[in-house]
């Protein structure tokens, strides 16, 4: 991978699932300056769309909070971190587990899988009643 | 959404981006279909989403455990790339059918 970093963009909602597909949205026109294929580009969304999910579903369940969205593009890569300042996962490598959910019939259990298996590296930082920090990267395959 | 009923069977044709902002009225449309008509196999038509995340997950496999409890089956068919990714990711194909232009996966 090439680290030379080439441009920043952050962004700040609320937790309110309106702005789950306006996060996705602004996300994909980011990254289009590394000139994804489709497909790369629907694997961003996807993956952003699950990460600022949970922060609105898990981590401000009965409040609105802040999600800080911070993008920066790399020569031939992109790293996406989602950030909360809500409640925490007390057990970060059980909700990680597939189908592991405490979000009840509404939810598949399977945002942190697909996280895992859309993007080339996913960590995530938790501390209870401090917030999550959920960092993404995908490589960009230049094309001819 | 637009649906239609053929003697036993419940065709939903969704449409749009299916993620959990989306998924409350979406989710409640389909559970109320399946109450009403009681179907026996319940094709949930995709041709017409743009985009799908995990939410949609939970859709198709709310519908199928619906389903299975009436005895009946769920087949998802014309899945678009996108959500057909996210589909197999959760490897869906294991307990729901999915019909890609004519043929069985």
């Amino acid at each position: 991978m090439n680290m030379k970093k080439h441009d920043k963009m952050k962004l700040e909602i609320e937790s309110k699932s309106i702005n789950e597909g306006f996060t996705r949205a602004a996300v994909a026109a980011f990254a289009a300056r590394l000139d994804p294929s489709i497909e790369e580009l629907g694997d961003i969304k996807t993956a952003v769309s699950e990460a600022v999910t949970n922060c609105i579903v898990h981590a401000y369940p009965d409040t609105i909070g802040s999600i800080q969205i911070t993008c920066r593009v790399f020569e031939d890569y992109i790293e996406i971190k989602v950030r909360d300042y809500g409640r925490g996962i007390a057990d970060v490598a059980r909700a990680r587990e597939p189908m592991y959910t405490t979000g009840g019939a509404d939810r598949s259990g399977m945002g942190f899988t697909v996280m895992e298996s859309f993007m080339d590296e996913l960590r995530v930082r938790s501390k209870e009643g401090v917030g999550t920090t959920v960092t993404m990267t995908k490589r960009v395959k230049p094309r001819k | 959404m637009d649906y239609r009923i053929d003697e036993t069977t419940a065709t939903i044709s969704i449409s749009g981006e299916l993620d959990h902002h989306s998924l409350r009225e979406t989710s409640l449309e389909v559970n109320r279909i399946i109450d009403t008509y009681l179907p026996k196999t319940l094709v949930l038509d995709m041709a017409g989403v743009r985009f799908m995340d995990s939410s949609g997950l939970a859709l198709v496999i709310g519908g199928s455990r619906k389903m299975s409890e009436l005895n009946g089956r769920v087949i998802v068919k014309n899945v678009p790339p996108q959500p057909m990714k996210v589909l197999n990711a959760a490897g869906v194909s294991r307990f729901v059918t999915i019909e890609t232009t004519g043929k069985v996966v």
